[in-house]
């Protein structure tokens, strides 16, 4: 069984992205890129996958520009074994990137497809369903357990009143949250082995596809910022500042 | 403009997210349709019919659609989506799963987590973990978008508009429902209680959760809510998680007991009306965020606001 995850090169989730002090866009000149959290996951879900012998294949890609193979670098250090990438300095909207992977699983034919339920820098949290849809598979978001037997996989998802478990035929989509485990981290002869592994790079226009934007930023801008406010200095000013102050308590 | 909306609901009982979400949809258009979809579910019709600024309710019901799986939903809303300049749903677990799906079987760039809408087709939304927000403008000639219900104050509730019920096309069974596990709790529900009360991991463990910080959030009629690292460590249930990729939570007040304040956590409570944090650090982030900031120890503080709070009561 082969497993593609597809997996985004992200600001480092520890940084606080600001504006360039002209307001022309993002400052990211500086920033440390890094994989999309949620993506580290996903190719950890998959690597165990392998390891444990269910999976035979574990082939990463990515939509996006050529730095993007250093992310792809990083994947194949944690163990997947071949990474492809699509090629695009556009601006990837995950209808796009869907598209892209759609075509991908058209050529690789995998029985599953991870991915992250999120990306930390847009924060669509779309991807996933609309390769699902583009496909015509069967999905399971927000993962925090799967479990694969022959052409089934079950799936525990994380909802808004707890958790739900689901029974998915392959092939299938499955978004990893948090708690679906914790990445590893390549180790250093890993990462030597990883230089060596078979890293393919593709154009859009290969698949048949352009890379179109359907939405037009036509502003960014920081939030207001909260005004400080005071440290007190006992329960007791607390509770009398919530009551007479705040007018948060009776 | 006609806006089909997506109610959210648990088969009895209609979520107050509905409500919200068709005060988002009265920002585009004036001729509002709620699509109630499940089995069962006729209670949670009469109550989206009931709803003001709602023109009709459609209701689909299904063994397919009990669970809203987002397969068949989302097949069913497609086929329903003819009429509509837009189609519009409650950052839910339920809309985040489904809608993207919407929105690729008609070939539309999803607009996720609307925050404000500034014409119909200009859309303020947070990225970055609300470090910033972008305005998009759609180019798609139908727009689908889920929109963070904390943003929109929720519709009342006015005279009945008409029901109408809608056939549901069979659907391949590609996924299947196998179980739910509800957390059960008598307290108010975290994204619409006016009070809450959220530990991390300086909660130290699940016994103290129960035995420090509960008793506080039942004295304040509060919800509990928590840090990813509270949820991590196994302390509470991952439903109880506040945060960029957990609840977003706008209450009057939120009580953040030894949580730090990373930005991931600050991105899901940050519009809180009033907040006050207690953690030992004095240097944590938390107290950049707070209205009031009390530095101690939380196994002190804690338990003598509960008993400050109960004395007074
Ligand atoms: C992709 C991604 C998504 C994330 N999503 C979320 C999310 O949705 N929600 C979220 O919360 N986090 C999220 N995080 C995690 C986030 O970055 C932080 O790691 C997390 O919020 C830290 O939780 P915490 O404040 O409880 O723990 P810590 O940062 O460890 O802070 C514990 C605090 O408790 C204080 N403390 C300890 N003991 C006491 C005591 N006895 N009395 C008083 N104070 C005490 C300490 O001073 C410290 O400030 C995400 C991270 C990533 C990378």
């Amino acid at each position: 069984m082969k497993i593609l995850v597809a997996i985004k090169r992200v600001a480092d989730p520890n940084v606080k992205v600001r504006l360039r002090s002209d307001g022309s866009g993002l400052d990211l000149a500086a920033v440390k890129m890094t994989m999309n959290p949620f993506d580290e996951i996903a190719v950890e879900e998959a690597v165990r996958l392998r390891e444990a012998g269910i999976a035979s294949e574990v082939v990463v890609v990515s939509v996006g520009p050529e730095k993007a193979t250093e992310t792809l670098r990083t994947a194949l250090a944690m163990g997947a074994d071949r990474g492809l990438l699509v090629r695009t300095e556009a601006t990837t909207e995950p209808l796009a990137v869907a598209k892209a992977l759609s075509a991908v699983a058209g050529e690789e034919q995998p029985a599953l497809i991870l991915l992250g339920k999120q990306a930390v820098d847009d924060d669509c949290n779309q991807t996933g369903q609309m390769l699902a849809a583009k496909l015509g598979w069967p999905q399971a978001t927000f993962a925090s357990q799967l479990t694969v037997n022959g052409d089934r996989a079950t799936v525990i998802r994380e909802v808004d009143g707890g958790s739900q478990t689901l029974a998915l035929a392959l092939p299938a989509i499955v978004t990893a949250d948090l708690r679906l485990n914790e990445p590893r981290y390549a180790s250093l002869p890993n990462i030597m082995k990883a230089k060596k592994k078979p890293l393919e790079e593709r154009q859009p226009s290969d698949y048949g596809l352009v890379i179109e934007e359907r939405l037009e930023v036509v502003r960014l801008e920081e939030p207001p910022t909260r005004a400080a406010g005071i440290k007190v200095k006992s329960v007791a000013e607390l509770v009398e500042r919530l009551k007479t102050e705040a007018g948060v308590l009776a | 403009m006609s806006v089909l909306v997506l109610a959210e609901h648990g088969n009895a009982q209609l979520d107050e997210a509905t409500a919200r979400a068709v005060s988002a949809a009265l920002c585009l258009g004036n001729d509002i349709h709620v699509l109630v979809a499940g089995k069962g579910c006729h209670d949670v019709a009469l109550a989206a019919a009931s709803l003001d600024g709602v023109s009709k309710v459609l209701v689909a019901e299904g063994e397919s659609l009990a669970n809203q799986l987002a397969e068949p939903l989302a097949d069913l809303i497609v086929a329903q989506s003819g009429g509509y300049d837009a189609i519009v749903a409650a950052s839910t677990s339920t809309g985040k799963n489904v809608m993207p799906r919407v929105a690729a079987l008609l070939d539309v760039m999803q607009i996720s987590d609307v925050i404000a809408i500034d014409g119909p087709d200009l859309f303020r939304r947070p990225i970055y973990a609300g470090s910033i927000v972008q305005t998009v403008r759609s180019k798609d000639p139908k727009r689908v978008l889920t929109i963070r219900a904390s943003a929109f104050r929720p519709v009342g509730q006015g005279e009945a508009k008409p029901i109408e019920t809608v056939e549901v096309a069979p659907s391949s069974s590609l996924s299947t429902f196998v179980a739910n596990a509800v957390a059960v709790s008598e307290r108010p529900d975290l994204t619409s209680a006016r009070i809450v009360v959220s530990g991390g991991r300086g909660m130290g463990s699940a016994d103290n959760f129960e035995t420090v910080l509960a008793p506080l959030a039942d004295t304040l009629g509060a919800a509990l809510g928590a840090s990813r690292a509270a949820v991590d460590a196994g302390y509470v249930s991952n439903d109880l998680q506040v945060g960029q990729t957990g609840k977003i939570v706008a209450p009057d007040l939120y009580i953040a007991c030894g949580i730090s304040g990373a930005i991931q956590h600050l991105a899901g409570m940050k519009d809180s009306k009033v907040i006050v944090a207690i953690n030992k650090d004095a240097e944590a982030p938390i107290f950049q965020v707070a209205d009031y900031g009390l530095v101690a120890d939380l196994f002190e503080a804690v338990p003598e606001l509960k008993g400050t709070l109960a004395s007074a009561t």
